[in-house]
């Protein structure tokens, strides 16, 4: 185990015009950590998960990645082309609805390779290998390689977005409501499937979620939102049982019970 | 060898928020200590907070002051104020917690569920599972159960792969919330034997139990709780 962050966030803000979108969010991201970002619509996760992972400026404030080599880099003094690089290859971004994070008209085994030749990677026949192995990881039968995603359910693209992401091995991977719009039977499947990848790879994760239960299963940390701000934060286990914050008991009174 | 685990002063209250912003105390100035190879059990009427006490040294309560001592990995940390990468490494390789309700999680396999707190601190997985099939055939879990996950088990059966879980690392230090309440009288004796076991090898065990046969044959000393508490008599 190294004794550096992964991922190291400092006072980031982010202004809408006089909007605020999130302000002054600093926390550590430490290596095979699974971090939940949770709080209600409108309360600035999003926000805060598209500043972490450059798809938005952040008004003000720091992100620093720790690449392969060992640096730390910032995030803003990187190159396009260098960002670009990084989310191909050691991050993932799964979106909450899997057109966004997929291509429609391709087929998935050219979905899952597209990474791969990203990262230089020529050979027909391996690419064609992995990304047959990955579907099966997913639990999407490989005699569904040669079909477009525009053919599969809700809860199948979701798992072929997350196959597509997870190909080059990333060690860092954000998610946005990942199984926001399945229904709850999918949504078991992948919470399970999420769950068991994560401990496996010994990735690190920041997920984005409305729904505290799927922060139970799978965070180790979290941090609830509430207008922008991070409210409370601590051991996900903690916040849930022992909640500080009125906003927080509000929404841990509000979980409906089965 | 330091003692495993010192409750110092430690005082808990709940706000709450939503009637009103009351402040209901839990408990104040806890104060005891559990040594290496003794039972220690909570007493006191149902009510007066010795789950609670169980979650604060767990962390999953936090507390207002005090502290909560624990020897880990050759250093003293205090729990009281660790942060929660700390308290999830003393999770993982000193502290164990058998709870009274088993979280399931859905499809995974209830052998998967006992083997994960040696996989996590990197067992090999078929050695882990070898272990896990052991726990489970000494807590008589009919076989055919092993591979299923546990979600649509009967209160016991689910009891039983919770104490499987908790047992079957080598933790110093055990948290026990009525461990036997669902089970036989049968299951009993294998629980108390396997706490005989933990304190033979030197464990540090706190636990509840209302099993007054149980209670006699693991305690060690007794803890009032109600000592603690600002209601001293339970509701």
């Amino acid at each position: 185990m190294t004794d550096t962050p992964l991922l190291k966030v400092r006072d980031i803000s982010k202004f809408y015009g006089a909007r605020i979108g999130c302000q002054n969010v600093s926390f550590d991201l430490w290596p095979g950590e699974v971090l939940a970002i949770v709080g209600e619509s409108g309360s600035g996760k999003t926000t805060l998960l598209n500043c972490l992972a450059t798809r938005l400026m952040p008004t003000s404030g720091a992100v620093e990645y720790r690449m392969r080599d060992g640096e730390m880099r910032e995030l803003s003094r990187m190159s396009e082309a260098e960002r670009r690089f990084l989310m191909r290859t050691d991050w993932g971004f799964v979106h909450q609805n899997p057109a966004d994070g997929l291509r429609m008209a391709v087929s998935a085994g050219a979905n899952v390779g597209e990474r791969l030749m990203a990262v230089g990677d020529r050979h027909y026949g391996k690419i064609r290998e992995t990304a047959g192995d990955w579907l099966r990881r997913v639990e999407i039968s490989t005699d569904r390689i040669d079909d477009q995603p525009r053919a599969f359910s809700g809860g199948m693209r979701q798992r072929l977005q997350i196959a597509r992401n997870l190909v080059t091995a990333p060690r860092l991977i954000f998610m946005d409501e990942p199984t926001g719009g399945l229904d709850v039977s999918v949504q078991a499947r992948l919470l399970d499937l999420l769950r068991g990848l994560v401990q496996d790879l010994g990735l690190s994760a920041i997920i984005v979620t409305h729904d505290l239960a799927v922060a139970r299963l799978l965070s180790h940390r979290m941090m609830v939102m509430k207008d922008g701000l991070v409210i409370e934060q601590g051991l996900t286990d903690r916040v849930l049982d022992d909640p500080r914050e009125a906003y927080t008991q509000l929404l841990v009174s509000s979980i409906l019970q089965v | 060898m330091a003692t495993p685990l010192v409750v110092s002063e430690v005082a808990k209250s709940f706000t709450m928020h939503l009637r009103d912003g009351i402040r209901l105390p839990v408990m104040s100035n806890v104060s005891f200590s559990v040594k290496a190879g003794e039972c220690v059990v909570l007493g006191g009427p149902s009510g007066i907070g010795k789950s609670s006490l169980l979650k604060m040294v767990y962390g999953n309560y936090a507390v207002d002051s005090g502290q909560i001592l624990i020897e880990h990995g050759g250093r003293l940390l205090d729990l009281a104020v660790a942060d929660p990468r700390t308290i999830l490494s003393v999770r993982r390789a000193t502290l164990g917690y058998v709870s009274q309700f088993l979280r399931t999680v859905p499809r995974v396999a209830a052998v998967d569920v006992v083997a994960e707190p040696l996989t996590a601190r990197g067992v090999d997985a078929a050695e882990a599972r070898e272990t896990a099939e052991a726990m489970l055939a000494r807590l008589n879990l009919p076989r055919e159960l092993w591979q299923l996950p546990p979600a649509t088990f009967s209160g016991g059966e689910q009891q039983r792969v919770n104490i499987a879980r908790g047992f079957i690392t080598d933790h110093r230090i055990l948290l026990l919330d009525e461990p036997t309440a669902s089970l036989d009288a049968k299951n009993r004796a294998v629980v108390v034997g396997m706490i005989e076991e933990k304190k033979a090898a030197g464990v540090a065990l706190l636990g509840i139990f209302h099993d007054e046969d149980v209670r006699e044959k693991v305690a060690d000393r007794i803890v009032d709780v109600s000592a603690f508490s600002p209601r001293k008599s339970a509701a």
